[in-house]
């Protein structure tokens, strides 16, 4: 399922650069310039984007979120979704791990430029958000014929 | 110089270059974060797997080892070119030992919404029991 998103397309240079700015930066040599959007690993909630012809899915791995903290907007082709995720401590109780995030979280993403703003959909399902938009048709493949 | 060069060929020899490529396969798995607390009547362990349904969850206790598995199932349209990925598997596990003071048998797990939440209770005789001071 997911052998199709780590197939990477153009995306492998950016992950490729994410990687060498994060070791350049352990070792102190001048990194390459990192995207001006890119978030430092680890950074909630997780996401993967893929695209068709037809559409660019943003999937957001977001366990247990109460889907009406949710706010997600699209201006032309930057979406940004912003919510809260509650995992509260519990008082009177020994804690041996506390990994899972509490708070609220916000991310910015850029989409390819062909999007359409007017045609979102958003899903939530077993804990992941699914938002689906659908790209112009002028931008996608045309079929030519030979007369 | 001899001797570098003999565990040279040994590693080479060992294994079928068939068993090789699967050993190198990168079998990468999604550790999820979790919660664990205990308090006076048991532990409570509580994971984030997002795009795990009911049926796709399976939770082990094996003697003191308490597994957790999933697979992630989002549904993407075919022909799909990834953009970026934060998340490069579908298949979350995550593995605990349990203390004898725990009640393996009587395990209780729930998931809503991608989280997991597993209660351990503690036997009987060994929660906490509140000590009474006497007065003269």
């Amino acid at each position: 399922m997911f052998a199709e998103l780590t197939n990477f397309g153009g995306g492998l240079f950016d992950e490729f650069r994410r990687l060498q700015d994060e070791m350049e930066g352990l070792y102190g040599r001048w990194p390459l310039p990192a995207g001006i959007r890119s978030v430092a690993r680890g950074t909630y909630p997780p996401i993967n984007i893929g695209a068709t012809t037809e559409q660019v899915d943003v999937y957001l791995f977001t366990a247990g979120l109460d889907p009406k903290t949710l706010d997600i907007s699209l201006q032309q082709n930057l979406l940004t979704v912003s919510g809260e995720r509650h995992a509260p401590v519990k008082e009177e109780a020994n804690y041996y791990r506390k990994e899972r995030f509490d708070g609220p979280f916000r991310r910015l993403i850029t989409l390819p430029d062909d999007v359409d703003p007017d045609r979102v959909e958003a899903h939530y399902r077993d804990g992941v958000l699914e938002i689906h938009i659908k790209r112009r048709e002028a931008t996608r493949p045309r079929q030519i014929e030979v007369k | 110089m001899a001797e570098t060069n003999s565990e040279r060929k040994n590693v080479k020899q060992s294994g079928s270059p068939g068993v090789q490529q699967r050993e190198r396969e990168p079998d990468v798995v999604l550790r999820p974060p979790v919660d664990i607390y205990e308090d006076a009547d048991g532990i409570t362990l509580m994971a984030d797997m997002p795009g795990v349904s009911r049926d796709r969850l399976t939770i082990e206790v094996d003697k003191d080892m308490l597994l957790v598995e999933g697979d992630a199932r989002v549904d993407m349209p075919e022909g799909m070119e990834a953009l970026y990925a934060d998340v490069r598997s579908t298949r979350y596990r995550r593995s605990f030992t349990l203390s004898g003071e725990l009640e393996a048998g009587q395990i209780d797990a729930s998931l809503k919404d991608g989280v997991l939440s597993v209660r351990i209770p503690k036997r009987a005789k060994v929660r906490p029991r509140k000590i009474e001071v006497r007065g003269e």
